[in-house]
């Protein structure tokens, strides 16, 4: 696993809340988020570090993304 | 009502928070250690994996790397350590209010009130315990007691990741047979003197007589017959409760040893800028300075003097350090490291008394210039304006963190 720091579109509605709409990957691929299913602070046990983890589906696969207060990553597969 | 009282301490701090930064380092013998260029380089903190090789804290690399020849060193990042140390915290006001951190990786509570919301102290500790886990990954091992030095002692006994409950019934069989310098309070000095006594055990101090401790250690000695004695009746103080300041220093070793009075001077200077600048945050003056010297033998001395006129001024500070420096020390080896340390310090709108020899004058001036100094640097950056002769200094190492402040002592 590998840690990779991406491109993130968000949406912050008035309330303050945030939600990731995109993801843009290393080569320049832009993913939808379909939906967020969860948001927890937690650790990213496989590539290392901490954030708000937010689990969404990405093309009907669940994947982690995390905020680590200054950047976004995920965890990659290669 | 009985009070429960938890100590939490982050284990291995330094070093587990490298190793969940970064995956690769897991498992493997882990030191964070200073930077040997700069002359920095002992161990800082170490793995479990490293411990068991006997790697010690404050021993120097080449120490440890004799006992573990594939210890793997990093740098240290306080920047990391002050945030993941300020969201553990986080995790502990989410059970109460009455938090006493103790450096940077421990941490008392208070929880005797969350009961009820929260279940019994064991069941709160053992969920903060999986909370750190999950949401930073990083442990800790928590003591539950009745009071704060026998918890202290509980998350001593069993690390890392656990929970040790130590209850009224049980402090006896837990704690008594344990060596007396565990117990905070009982430094070298006193367990020394202890073992003179032929008292080894925290239970062979409970059992002595109180008036016996009292007469050999003063007030001291009665204070930690009655922490042995489980009489510890300090409260956990609220979070964000600032101790007192007693003194403002800054220290440094120099990259290279410093050789005459002219770059021990250089050195002052630049140290007690950052005193000043500390002082003037905490809207504070000082009465008197004191300097450390410490030789290229690791030998060190310490020597004060009381100041006419309290100031903040970092010219008169560094001013009073050399007076006391070349007054004092006799050039017998170089100087490797030097502290400036103001002390007696009192409120910076304390009026002063006046006396017919001191420049009044003279002094407002200096203090004009170097507050403005400091507020140039305040807005322009550390670079904007220094002393001509801190030009090229090249002993000084850069981006040296500034000295921690240890804790006071809880009690009381």
């Amino acid at each position: 696993m590998r840690k990779v720091y991406v491109d993130v579109t968000l949406r912050q509605d008035k309330y303050g809340t945030i939600v990731p709409l995109s993801v843009t990957w290393e080569d320049g691929t832009r993913y939808e988020i379909d939906r967020v299913i969860d948001v927890r602070r937690a650790a990213a046990t496989k590539v290392g570090g901490t954030g708000v983890r937010f689990t969404v589906r990405i093309m009907g696969r669940e994947t982690y993304l995390f905020d680590d207060g200054e950047r976004w990553f995920v965890e990659a597969k290669l | 009502m009985e009070r429960v009282i938890l100590h939490s301490d982050l284990n291995a701090c330094y070093a587990s928070i490298e190793c969940m930064l970064n995956p690769e380092l897991r498992g493997k013998p882990v030191a964070v250690a200073g930077n040997i260029e700069d002359r920095h380089g002992i161990i800082l903190a170490k793995s479990q994996e490293a411990k068991e090789h006997g790697v010690k804290t404050g021993e120097a690399i080449w120490e440890a790397r004799q006992k573990c020849h594939d210890l793997i060193t990093v740098a240290p990042h306080y920047d990391e350590y002050i945030k993941y140390s300020n969201l553990v915290r986080d995790i502990y006001r989410r059970y109460t209010d009455l938090i006493e951190p103790f450096g940077l990786d421990e941490a008392w509570l208070d929880v005797t009130g969350s009961q009820r919301l929260f279940g019994t102290g064991e069941e709160i500790a053992n969920d903060i315990r999986e909370t750190v886990k999950y949401e930073l990954g990083l442990t800790v091992s928590i003591g539950v007691s009745f009071n704060k030095v026998f918890a202290k002692l509980g998350s001593d006994l069993k690390k890392p990741d656990a929970v040790t409950v130590i209850t009224r019934n049980d402090f006896k069989e837990k704690l008594w047979h344990l060596p007396a310098n565990e117990m905070i309070g009982i430094g070298r000095a006193t367990y020394k003197k202890l073992e003179s006594f032929g008292i080894h055990t925290i239970g062979e101090l409970a059992v002595c007589r109180k008036e016996w401790a009292a007469a050999q250690f003063g007030k001291c000695g009665t204070e930690l017959w009655m922490f042995a004695n489980g009489l510890d009746f300090s409260r956990v103080m609220p979070d964000g409760y600032r101790t007192p300041i007693k003194s403002i220093g800054h220290g440094i070793t120099c990259s290279a040893d410093l050789v005459d009075a002219n770059e021990v001077w250089r050195v002052f200077l630049s140290l007690s800028q950052d005193v000043n600048r500390r002082l003037s945050h905490y809207n504070l003056k000082a009465s008197g300075v004191q300097i450390t010297v410490k030789d290229c033998n690791l030998f060190s001395r310490q020597f004060q003097k009381k100041l006419a006129i309290p100031t903040q001024s970092a010219t008169e500070l560094a001013r009073a350090a050399i007076e006391l420096f070349i007054s004092n020390y006799r050039w017998n080896y170089d100087v490797r490291a030097v502290t400036v340390r103001a002390i007696d310090l009192i409120d910076e709108d304390t009026p002063a008394q006046l006396d017919f020899f001191s420049d009044m004058r003279k002094h407002e001036k200096t203090q004009k210039i170097d507050d403005t100094v400091l507020e140039l640097r305040r807005r322009f950056g550390e670079n904007a304006i220094f002393n001509a002769c801190l030009m090229q200094e090249e002993k000084i190492p850069h981006g040296n963190p500034t000295e921690s402040v240890m804790p006071m002592r809880m009690f009381r």
